[in-house]
């Protein structure tokens, strides 16, 4: 790997996936799966009306969530997009939590205030599920500059899709961080549409990786179909976030269901997305971890049952969960004031 | 007791708040080596360091995002935004980022971020830095709108406004920075009420910001009437103090509001209705509006002054309620 800033512009290199231990392997794979088995019923629940609104799943994206968490810790943030139920769950909001708030219950990590594209979780610093294309890049700019003034070595990990990449905000804020040498992970998940629109008939130059280095920031193209090759590249990159070095990494890969629920997917081959299944990273872990000895017989099935125990819990409590009462409607519009001294 | 312009009481107020609060910091266009736009922050750049007077590329949406989320991370942001005309390039972040965060994330968030401008006409700056925006700020839950009108709240609204635990917008008249008044050396002021500027029983004139001297400068000539006008000025635009209003026009029974917006869906189009819905059988006369005419404010002197409103104008609203 070399910096974007030491390298001939663009010159930006693939990282190569490590080798792996047994259990972190299969860590990897488990976190995967939970992703990948949540969304799945999603659908479910979504033919079922248990969830309305929005829902845009990230089936076929999960190494990209799953390897960027894994590098950060939790003083860490995050800040996403609307497509972030991978992100929720890889960065440790519960399976309940995000379940519930799917179903607009109080019990949901956002008391059913934001649903599927706003969700939020102080523990874990997750500010956000941003429906605004390129809205959450300025965010994490501040909190990173916060960082920064307080002399806290912390990464913020800033996910947005290819589509930000047209917008001012991305711009703006990739020349904040490289400026000010802001501590942002930024991890732009090309999946190479924006909504239904292919990346070749919106950029004119459609090397993402160019436009981070021309703001002479480091900038990585990595496979993000390959959870390992995702890691390697986050930890590297947060290593030198941390030490005030701002990274872009473009992380390639692919949803294999539509935008929405509202897409009817006209605007694909479909053998372009049979392509893309053939390297679904699911699949690939499983041959690796196997091919290496490190998933043995009857190990994929006993993960898999863990997954699915999980799921029937969280499906059960979120159908469980409570409605806020209506008398809240209008409760956190403002802060709740603060309690006096009569009220102590 | 003493005398300060407008500009050093702002100066002060800014001067106070980053030497009690480690953790606020001034950011944005040319408000360091430059010393503001405004010259509001000229000096603070050598007291406080780059760090703390923190210069901005030209990247509103980046820049107001950014207060936000240092907000979100514990600092105490004040983001200084040349006018209001320019805010436009950061509405995503206001209206779809502080505004809405607490709610969206169930109370988790709030965002303690202040971000003063510029807004209003008078100086010849034609229809890109004139407009009196605010009043579409007034129209969105979880931000309150703040509007200084005189020095006293020039020097006392920022500390309150950054102990607020959720978004505020400061708008300061661009006619104001040279204007000059008096000032208590103990002037702790609220964000949250009305004030009555002038007491009268005839009439109450509404205004708030740049219009508080018209409105002040319109009850004088009417007191040499007979007419006794009460002005009130808003200072807080939203949440409206509704209470100051009605029951001063309750008790005048005639009601003139004096908003350099444009009339339509303007906020004195909002003062007009409350004080409609709320003491209608007590008013003599209709609620009477003094708005900006409805143009992309003209450069020509004699133009905008036609555009805005006037003493002038804001006499003859209150001549036509009878009485």
């Amino acid at each position: 790997m070399t910096d974007a800033t030491d390298a001939p512009v663009g010159d930006a290199v693939v990282a190569t996936a490590p080798a792996t231990d047994r259990d972190h392997g299969v860590h990897l794979l488990h976190q995967m799966l939970r992703i990948r088995r949540f969304e799945e019923r999603c659908v479910e629940l979504y033919s079922h009306s248990a969830i309305r609104g929005l829902l845009h799943l990230g089936i076929g994206e999960e190494a990209c969530a799953v390897g960027v968490m894994e590098a950060l810790g939790p003083d860490d943030a995050v800040v996403t997009t609307y497509r972030e139920h991978g992100h929720a769950l890889a960065r440790g909001i519960s399976m309940r939590a995000t379940m519930a708030e799917l179903e607009g219950k109080v019990e949901g990590c956002s008391r059913g205030r934001g649903g599927s594209m706003h969700l939020f979780d102080a523990a874990t610093r997750f500010y956000g599920g941003n429906a605004i294309v390129g809205g959450g890049l300025p965010l994490a700019i501040g909190l990173a500059l916060a960082d920064r003034m307080q002399g806290r070595h912390r990464v913020t990990a800033c996910f947005f899709g290819d589509g930000a990449v047209a917008e001012g905000e991305f711009h703006e804020s990739m020349n904040l961080a490289a400026l000010w040498r802001l501590p942002v992970l930024f991890c732009c998940e090309n999946n190479f549409f924006a909504m239904g629109t292919a990346l070749d008939r919106y950029e004119s130059e459609t090397d993402l990786s160019l436009k981070a280095a021309s703001y002479r920031m480091s900038s990585w193209e990595v496979d993000g179909m390959d959870v390992l090759a995702v890691e390697e590249a986050a930890r590297h990159a947060s290593e030198a976030v941390r030490a005030g070095d701002p990274h872009f990494l473009e992380l390639r890969t692919y949803r294999f269901r539509a935008h929405s629920m509202y897409d009817s997917d006209r605007y694909r081959d479909k053998g372009e997305i049979d392509h893309w299944k053939q390297h679904d990273p699911i699949p690939a872990l499983v041959e690796r971890l196997a091919a290496s000895g490190a998933l043995a017989d009857g190990d994929l099935e006993r993960i898999e049952a863990e997954v699915g125990a999980e799921l029937e819990d969280a499906v059960a409590f979120a159908e469980a969960g409570t409605l806020e009462p209506v008398s809240d409607l209008e409760r956190f519009v403002t802060s709740d004031p603060a309690p006096t001294e009569e009220g102590l | 007791m003493s005398t300060v312009s407008y500009r050093e009481a702002m100066r002060e107020a800014l001067r106070e708040a980053l030497r009690r609060d480690e953790r606020v910091f001034l950011m944005g266009e040319d408000v360091g080596r430059y010393g503001g736009c405004y010259a509001v922050s000229l000096g603070l750049l050598e007291e406080f360091g780059p760090e703390r007077i923190r210069d901005t590329p030209l990247s509103e949406s980046a820049f107001v995002g950014a207060g936000i989320g240092a907000a979100l991370a514990g600092m105490r942001p004040i983001v200084e935004i040349m006018t209001v005309n320019f805010s436009l390039l950061a509405l995503d972040q206001i209206v779809n980022n502080a505004a809405t965060l607490l709610y969206m994330s169930g109370g988790q968030f709030n965002v303690p971020l202040v971000i003063r401008m510029t807004t209003g006409a008078g100086r010849q700056l034609a229809a890109q830095h004139s407009h009196s925006l605010e009043g579409w700020y007034t129209h969105i839950p979880g931000i309150r709108v703040l509007a200084p009108a005189t020095v006293e709240d020039a020097r006392g609204m920022l500390w309150p406004a950054l102990c607020d635990p959720d978004p505020v917008l400061i708008f300061e008249h661009g006619t104001l920075y040279n204007t000059e008044g008096e000032l208590a050396d103990d002037s702790a002021v609220d964000i949250t009420t009305a004030a009555i500027r002038r007491p009268g029983e005839d009439v109450t004139i509404i205004a708030y910001g740049g219009t508080l001297r018209t409105a002040l400068g319109a009850a004088e000539q009417l007191a040499g009437e007979g007419v006794a006008a009460e002005v009130i000025d808003l200072r807080c635009l939203r949440p409206l103090d509704s209470a100051t209003i009605v029951s001063s026009a309750a008790r005048t029974h005639r009601a003139v509001v004096v908003d350099e917006g444009w009339r339509t869906g303007s906020l004195s189009a909002e003062v007009s209705a409350r004080i409609t819905e709320e003491v209608f059988y007590d008013l003599d006369a209709p609620v009477a509006r003094v708005c900006s005419a409805e143009v992309p404010m003209p450069y020509a002197k004699h133009l905008e002054d036609e555009a805005v409103p006037q003493v002038a104008d804001v006499v003859a609203a209150v001549q036509s309620l009878g009485g």
